[in-house]
């Protein structure tokens, strides 16, 4: 049984480990359909594939080469980021964009143009890709850049895996002086003190995000506690931490079974969020090593069984600038049906980038954590409704139940993606549970 | 570790997973590594990911287990590769066949024998006679749990295995006395391409890169027997205290 790493849709699937790329067509070859998997970290159906196979390419994670000069890598799909972590920050490279977890593959990477805490400023991690070889359903090779068969490229960057499987990529990494960030912490009374602060400080930082508490009503509805930094330079970081600029990963905790439903509820979360605020009190200049900034849930492992054996949805929501009032109206509906996110983040956004399929535009997303209790479904589809009314989005990584008509009305490139696909891929060998729900590939009737 | 013992290592059988995780951790450590394994394309590619990660020699070099003639010249070959002889070889080379198809068909069961066994006293007599004009040196071999009792399920490929144990345990009592150790490694379940689809118990299975580094550790801490999970061993002692004629009568 596969499902994402929220767990809710499980499904049986035929699950094929290629060692290595040269093993890729036999692993495709035959009849059905197929799509790739990396580490499973999406949180819906995206890499599950009911009845069908699932490339699982974890085991293509060969590094391929590096220029010191240009931090330029190329690597296999299959490389995790903690892997270019690991490698690179040794030597003076961090990954340009990173998502909220190191356990993602660079091939997931780019399926979901991830982006990270720096998306205000930089964009999301398609932007950083210089190239990528895609091995098509067709069996061919492909190479693709922004500038070689650049519309397979910018089908692929968010694509979710629909027009391939991703053999290899070159990825440009930033060249860093520490391994550290320097935090500053602010808390924010409410929605409007956070959106204004994120609206006028963000561009002094690389990286900035929110949490923000999803229980508090009335005036204090969107209090939050915005967490922004830079990378710290040498000269910034303390003398007890300058022996040591480049810090490795420490051990991690893990969560050894599923937690019974009812740990965590309103009146739970409620007491987490009150501890957060109160122990995150405005400071400035706290000098954080990388893996706590930027990977708080990394270090407990299998996280996910917090949530128990239902698991749980994760709800992205991305509205543009101009209707901010979308967020305020699903903030107000998840305080009045007393469905708690554990954890809620929101961020300020930048310019989105050509990917057809991309998730982000420019504004604001906020991302909750929901526990599948009964009546999930429906209120996520409540939500979907709130944030077409505003012009919003959802993010691919993280459905699990929109409606194709939904998702349709939300990417207006859709129809774009699908004459790219249809082109790559003419015998429908490419599919996800996704996929079938939202209509990205053709359904047989 | 002896002093002489270069920081370098032989992988025999490289591009099995635990064998490049196992390749990983040595050139980790700083050590020079040359792999052998069949396929060069694979080899190479291995080889090349582990000096874009760690910076040091990684050579591909080609080997046959099972071509026995070959293996003083992929010994030389090798030491060519590191700049000298190698401190170390590790035989991760290894098949396993479906049981009831080796049976019938000996083709099958011959494969076995020779890549895990025939091959492995092959390389490592040429590379023992190396070690013992050195006085020094260390050998890794890795046998399987599974050679720890004949069992229907698969006592073809386990007889390769006890084999290959025995020949370890006759070996590290020969070198003993010129200063080589040889380490025997049982490494119990593994989730690796050989078990890939079998249905193993989760918290019975070590990830390659576990296995790797048990494997390092007990190899340059120069073991006897390695188990990569601990209770293995008990497991083990179990299985092989069960009277042969109660075995016999389990379907195991």
């Amino acid at each position: 049984m596969l499902s994402g790493w929220g767990r809710m849709s499980p499904a049986e699937c035929e699950v094929v480990r290629p060692a290595a790329p040269s093993h890729l067509s036999d692993a495709t070859a035959g009849t059905g359909t197929w799509i790739a998997r990396g580490l499973g970290r999406s949180y819906g159906d995206q890499a599950v594939n009911a009845g069908n196979r699932v490339l699982d390419l974890t085991q293509m994670n060969c590094m391929l080469g590096f220029d010191a000069g240009t931090g330029v890598v190329e690597c296999e799909a299959g490389v995790s980021l903690e892997a270019l972590i690991d490698t690179f920050l040794p030597r003076g490279y961090f990954l340009p964009v990173t998502p909220g977890t190191k356990y993602a593959t660079v091939g997931g990477a780019i399926a979901n143009d991830v982006h990270g805490k720096n998306h205000h400023a930089v964009g999301s991690f398609g932007n950083f890709v210089e190239s990528f070889r895609l091995m098509t359903a067709e069996g061919n090779l492909l190479d693709c850049a922004p500038d070689q068969n650049s519309e397979v490229f910018w089908a692929t960057v968010g694509g979710s895996g629909l027009t391939g499987a991703i053999v290899s990529a070159r990825v440009r990494l930033q060249p860093v002086e520490t391994g550290y960030v320097t935090v500053d912490y602010e808390r924010c009374k409410n929605l409007d003190d956070v959106l204004a602060r994120a609206h006028d400080g963000d561009d002094r930082y690389q990286y900035s995000v929110a949490w923000i508490d999803c229980l508090a009503k009335g005036g204090s509805l969107g209090r939050s506690v915005l967490m922004r930094g830079n990378h710290t330079p040498l000269s910034g970081l303390p003398t007890a931490l300058s022996g040591n600029p480049y810090p490795g990963t420490a051990r991690r905790m893990a969560i050894p079974f599923d937690f019974p439903g009812f740990v965590l509820n309103a009146a739970s979360i409620k007491a987490f969020n009150e501890v957060f605020y109160l122990r995150h009190h405005t400071r400035q200049g706290v000098v954080t090593d990388w893996n706590t900034y930027f990977y708080p849930l990394d270090q407990i492992k299998k996280w996910n069984r917090m949530y128990g054996k239902r698991g749980f949805a994760q709800y992205q929501a991305t509205f543009p600038e101009e209707s901010v009032n979308g967020i305020v109206r699903l903030l107000e509906r998840l305080s009045a049906t007393r469905r708690a996110s554990f954890l809620a983040v929101i961020k300020r956004m930048g310019s989105p980038n050509a990917g057809l399929l991309s998730h982000p535009i420019e504004g604001y997303t906020l991302n909750l954590d929901l526990p599948n209790r009964s009546g999930l479904v429906d209120f996520l589809h409540e939500l979907d409704r709130i944030l077409l009314d505003h012009g919003g989005r959802l993010y691919l990584a993280k459905d699990v139940c929109a409606k194709a008509e939904t998702f349709a009305e939300m990417y207006p490139r859709l129809g774009e993606f699908r004459a790219v696909r249809n082109r790559l891929d003419p015998n429908n060998r490419l599919a996800s549970n996704q996929a079938r729900r939202l209509k990205l590939v053709e359904v047989p009737a | 570790m002896s002093a002489a013992a270069p920081r370098s290592v032989i992988i025999a059988g490289a591009t099995s997973g635990m064998a490049r995780a196992c390749a990983a951790v040595f050139a980790r450590e700083g050590y020079a590594v040359a792999l052998g394994a069949r396929n060069d394309e694979e080899n190479e590619r291995i080889a090349n990911d582990l000096r874009v990660r760690y910076g040091g020699t990684a050579a591909a070099i080609h080997f046959e287990a099972a071509d026995f003639d070959s293996h003083e010249g992929f010994l030389t070959a090798c030491a060519e590769a590191l700049g000298g002889e190698a401190g170390g070889l590790i035989y991760f080379a290894g098949t396993m066949a479906e049981q009831r198809a080796a049976e019938q068909d000996f083709t099958l069961a011959r494969t076995m024998i020779d890549v895990n066994y025939t091959g492995c006293v092959s390389l490592t007599e040429a590379f023992a006679r190396r070690c013992e004009a050195r006085q020094a040196g260390f050998i890794g071999l890795v046998s399987s749990a599974a050679g720890d009792r004949g069992k229907q399920s698969n006592y073809i490929y386990g007889s390769t295995k006890g084999a290959m144990t025995v020949y370890a345990q006759g070996l590290r009592n020969r070198l003993f006395k010129s200063g080589v150790s040889v380490t025997t490694v049982k490494p119990g379940f593994v989730d690796t391409a050989m078990t890939f689809g079998m249905k193993l118990p989760p918290a019975l299975t070590a990830s390659p890169e576990q296995a790797a580094e048990a494997i390092f550790r007990g190899v340059v801490r120069r073991r006897d027997v390695v188990y990569v999970l601990w209770f293995w061993r008990y497991i083990m002692l179990i299985i092989c205290a069960i009277p042969e004629w109660q075995f016999k009568k389990m379907g195991m």
